[in-house]
């Protein structure tokens, strides 16, 4: 009885998961040529993943491991949707460099199912599980190209700190298991209420750290504009958006399911690195000449500024996290697709520069950009605005955190200096030379989310608002 | 008896943002070679969508019923959480909106022959940067304040980069940052305000009385914002790199209307909503005043170039305008929003002017002009008139501002309007001095020679103007028909709430 209604609750996960299998063995008998097709399995997989996924009931499954809550399968409808574009885009991508290989969207979709598991975990194991799947699949493929030493670089540096950082993710959950005899978030919660020890609030800041690293928060964010710059775009395109969204949900959930009490503790860790986030991220891009190295400081950046709604720690937090972190993800996968989408003379555009003139060269992808760009720089009404409308306004309704929201503004502007670089040389300054014909897909896919940023986030938030509060209010916070 | 339009306001204001797309379109499926028809195409489209966007603003004002102090034509839609679409003028905003349609067509008739380059793309940001404004002035939720307020620094960064001077990046990233920052505080101080008053209403956060220790900190986020656009002294210095370097339409928008984006604020934020603060920075506000009316002017005296000297006046005379508002009475208030709209006009036709001979000779420094009543005696007359209106001679609309803010400060601090009164003398010695040395004398520069008079087109621009100027000089009481109840209700409303 108990082990049915789980597996009702994962159907989700079932879906990709038996999806992926399947779709491996096929792929494996069509080999490289048959890429076309598993990418267009792979998708349908994800489809339907994400309809179950938005009306399976909520509840929790696998003695309390495994929870299915409101805010759960909200991150999961738009992490499978991602992952549809995703393979969309690499499909293109991959075709063109030609390096057609069947394994790029079942990884995608492993990935996915990682992020899956992790915000569904209530449990340090599934924690565990859950991001140990995603960060392997996106390890195999940040290395993809692997002929580049860059790719080879990328995946190594990324494997390498990845397993740091899972090792101290273990080191403190074990501290965790230690001190309070118990695996499932809710348990530790209780015994972290009674008890308050050392050990524990150790154990906690190892957590904390090693889940940084999955969102590339500062000081643990060295490996981000490597790993962007070396991966292939389209996996770039993925792994700065749907994996951060998904360490973004699990960390609200480990803080506020397990540690709601010792808020006064974690709080500070999080203020800390959620500063030191933005001013590297604010600081680090403006030198930056190639566009993906400016992306990963911009992500930087925005990892701090939705660690502020964590620290909040209120429903209001939660709700805004989630908004926040949609919104940014579209401007991500934008701007990446419009890096897919731009090439000279069959070499991708990769610096700044080479964006030189483009209002004079392509009109609509210039106006993309420019979007995409003000969009991230938070500018009123685009999309990334609303996802800072959030995030401060839920700072600032907590006690003491206004001076963190106050600086994380001023931090904006000194990021703005990088967006706006991107839009002088753009609108600014005479071109270089002609751009070749964009693909279709990466076209259609920055344009969609050009058009989501603005105007359709501005409106769309008449509907994903009161969505967003629905499913943060299954934290039961106040 | 007037005509009535459902949803003026919204038509008001996305009119223009209309027009834009309407050219976007145009432009899309029209052939590539056809450069010259899309261009004359995208200028009579702004010219339009302008003058309808002015016809419309007419109607309003008709409309409008000036014996209430509520808000009128308001449109409210739910938006999502605290926010919502929520339009509505009263007898102040009501000014500025009307200014700012009667500008447009003039800053589109301006632009007709001088941007030579990518004029489809000038035309779009000239329109939306009209949405924008209009919308500040017509916004009476928070955010949609704050959504076409930071909106228009977009375009405006865009005018001034594509179609600036020499120096025009580095303006134009002064102007953007600047502004930025300033606006950003602001930011923080709403997202507070909705969060302790539950509602992102104007009207009712107008009434809602904000902790008085929080009231410092809030009253001076929303000053580091308006004081920028304003702009203030100190933080005056984006102001002349940004004039100097954007074309000359862009100037007239950057005088005419953003800078009223500032006063504009104050009045609908600071004074009502934080009235102790304001009490309690009112001498900082009035020192700052007085030494940009005397600093600034006394700089305006020193430069060598037009526009930035016209640059520099503007913000001496916006010192009238802050000494007048935080002067907290009737006459001072009365005061403050007439100087606006008549500094709009104002200053609007000095750059103007500006443009007629940069259009010729392409430059503007003082030292390359001289004796051009000899040559032109039209642009003589109305250069005059504007000149001697920007001194604030009786019979042009700026001495009426500039007596009433004096007058309402002389109330509220005497030393504060004695110094401030000095500033009619230095304003009357920059501006004769620039006077002289352009227009008397005889013409030393052989390159002046051939230079034309006033072309129709120009004339055409000009004529409004004057008639604008003599008009409100003569009769003010056409803004004061629109101003007086709101003013009175709004100093009321301070007074009472200062206990004064």
């Amino acid at each position: 009885m108990d082990l049915n209604l789980g597996l009702n609750l994962a159907l989700p996960e079932l879906i990709i998961a038996v999806g992926a299998l399947v779709v491996l063995v096929f792929g494996a008998f069509r080999g490289d040529k048959g890429m076309t097709s598993v990418s267009a399995l792979c998708g349908v997989v994800l489809i339907a993943a994400a309809y179950f996924a938005a009306f399976v009931g909520h509840g929790t499954a696998f003695s309390g491991s495994f929870v299915i809550d409101g805010v759960a399968a909200f991150a999961k409808v738009f992490i499978y949707i991602a992952g549809v574009f995703v393979i969309v885009l690499g499909q293109g991508y991959f075709d063109r460099v030609g390096n057609r290989r069947f394994e790029f969207p079942i990884l995608i979709l492993l990935a996915t199912l990682g992020m899956s598991m992790m915000v569904s975990a209530g449990d340090l194991i599934a924690l565990y599980i859950g991001i140990e799947l995603q960060s392997l699949a996106l390890y195999v493929l940040a290395a993809f190209r692997r002929d580049d030493p860059k790719g080879s670089e990328a995946g190594l540096k990324y494997f390498v700190l990845g397993a740091l950082s899972s090792g101290l993710l273990l080191y403190g959950a074990s501290l965790v298991y230690g001190f309070t005899g118990s695996m499932n978030f809710n348990e530790i919660a209780v015994a972290a209420a009674a008890n308050q020890q050392t050990g524990l609030i150790f154990g906690l800041v190892f957590l904390i750290c090693g889940l940084a690293f999955k969102i590339s928060a500062a000081p643990f964010h060295m490996w981000t504009p490597d790993v962007y710059e070396g991966a292939p775009t389209p996996v770039v395109a993925f792994a700065a958006g749907a994996p951060k969204f998904a360490a973004l949900v699990l960390i609200a959930r480990v803080l506020m399911g397990g540690f709601e009490d010792s808020i006064e503790q974690w709080r500070q860790v999080i203020l800390a690195i959620s500063v030191l986030s933005f001013i590297v991220g604010g600081l680090g891009g403006l030198m930056q000449k190639n566009i993906k190295r400016l992306m990963a400081y911009s992500s930087i950046a925005n990892m701090g500024y939705a660690l502020l709604a964590i620290a909040a720690g209120t429903e209001y937090g939660v709700q805004a996290l989630l908004l926040f972190s949609v919104l940014y993800m579209v401007d991500t996968l934008g701007m990446f697709a419009v890096q897919m989408a731009l090439s000279r003379k069959g070499q991708p555009v990769e610096t700044v520069a080479d964006l030189t003139g483009m209002s004079k060269l392509s009109m609509p992808m210039t106006i993309v950009i420019t979007i995409l760009m003000l969009s991230l720089l938070g500018m009123p009404p685009l999309g990334g605005f609303w996802g800072k409308y959030y995030i401060f306004g839920s700072a600032l309704a907590v006690e003491g955190l206004w001076p963190f929201a106050a600086l994380g503004l001023a931090a904006s502007v000194l990021s703005a200096f990088y967006y706006l670089r991107i839009l002088k040389v753009m609108w600014f300054d005479a071109p270089t030379g002609e751009l070749d014909k964009a693909p279709a897909e990466a076209k259609w896919i920055a344009y969609g989310a050009a058009a989501f940023a603005f105007p359709v986030a501005m409106l769309a938030l008449h509907w994903l608002d009161p969505l967003a509060q629905m499913a943060a209010s299954s934290f039961g916070l106040k | 008896m007037s005509l009535v339009i459902p949803n003026l306001l919204s038509v008001i204001t996305f009119l223009p943002l209309a027009g834009a797309l309407v050219i976007l379109v145009l432009r899309a499926i029209s052939r590539k070679d056809d450069e010259a028809a899309i261009d004359t195409n995208a200028k009579w489209i702004s010219l339009w969508t302008t003058l309808a966007t002015l016809a419309l603003s007419m109607v309003m004002l008709l409309g409008f019923d000036r014996t209430t102090t509520d808000y009128q034509f308001v449109e409210k839609i739910h938006w999502f959480g605290p926010l919502s679409y929520h339009l509505g003028i009263d007898g102040i905003s009501i000014l500025f909106v009307a200014l700012t349609a009667f500008l447009m067509p003039l800053c589109i008739l301006a632009s007709w022959t001088s941007i030579k380059t990518r004029l489809v793309e000038y035309m779009i940001a000239f329109l939306i940067l009209e949405t924008l404004v209009i919308g500040v002035f017509t916004a009476l939720d928070l955010f949609l304040f704050y959504v076409f307020f930071e909106g228009g620094l977009v375009p405006m960064f865009l005018i001034i980069g594509i179609w600036g001077g020499k120096n025009r990046i580095y303006a134009a990233y002064k102007f953007f940052l600047y502004t930025l920052l300033g606006s950003v505080l602001m930011l923080a101080a709403m997202l507070y305000m909705v969060n302790v008053a539950g509602t992102s209403s104007i009207p009712e956060l107008s009434k809602f009385a904000f902790a008085e220790n929080a009231q410092p900190w809030l009253w001076f986020a929303f000053f580091a914002s308006f004081a920028v656009k304003m702009p203030m002294w100190p933080v005056h210095t984006w102001l002349p790199d940004a004039h100097v370097e954007a074309p000359t339409a862009g100037s007239v928008m950057l005088a005419g209307i953003l800078l009223k984006l500032g006063g504009y604020g104050f009045i609908r934020f600071n004074l009502p909503m934080f009235p102790q603060a304001s009490e309690m920075f009112t001498p900082f506000v009035l020192a700052l005043s007085v030494i940009a009316i005397v600093y600034t002017s006394l700089v305006a005296w020193r430069q060598t170039d037009i526009k930035k000297l016209i640059a520099y006046s503007s913000v001496a005379h916006m010192g009238f305008v802050t000494m007048g508002i935080f002067a907290g009475n009737q006459a001072g208030i009365q005061g403050a929003v007439y100087q606006m709209i008549s500094h709009g006009i104002i200053s609007g036709a000095l750059f103007l002017c500006v443009g007629v001979v940069y259009d010729r000779m392409h430059t503007r420094e003082i030292s390359f002009y001289g004796g051009l009543t000899n040559l032109m005696p039209h642009y003589a007359f109305v250069f005059l008139l504007f000149t001697m209106a920007n001194v604030g001679l009786p019979g042009t609309s700026g001495f009426v501002g500039e007596i009433l803010t004096m007058t309402g400060v002389y109330q509220a601090s005497t030393w504060t309007a004695l110094i401030a009164a000095s500033g009619v003398i230095w304003s009357a010695v920059y501006a004769l001095n620039l006077f002289k040395n352009v227009m008397y004398g005889p013409v030393t520069n052989p390159k002046l020679d051939g230079i034309k008079d006033l072309n129709a087109r120009e004339t055409l621009i000009f004529v409004p103007l004057v008639a604008g100027t003599l008009l409100l000089g003569i009769y003010p009481a056409f803004i004061f028909d629109f101003t007086t109840v709101s003013v009175d209700a709004l100093v009321g409303v301070y007074q009472a709430a200062i206990g004064g």
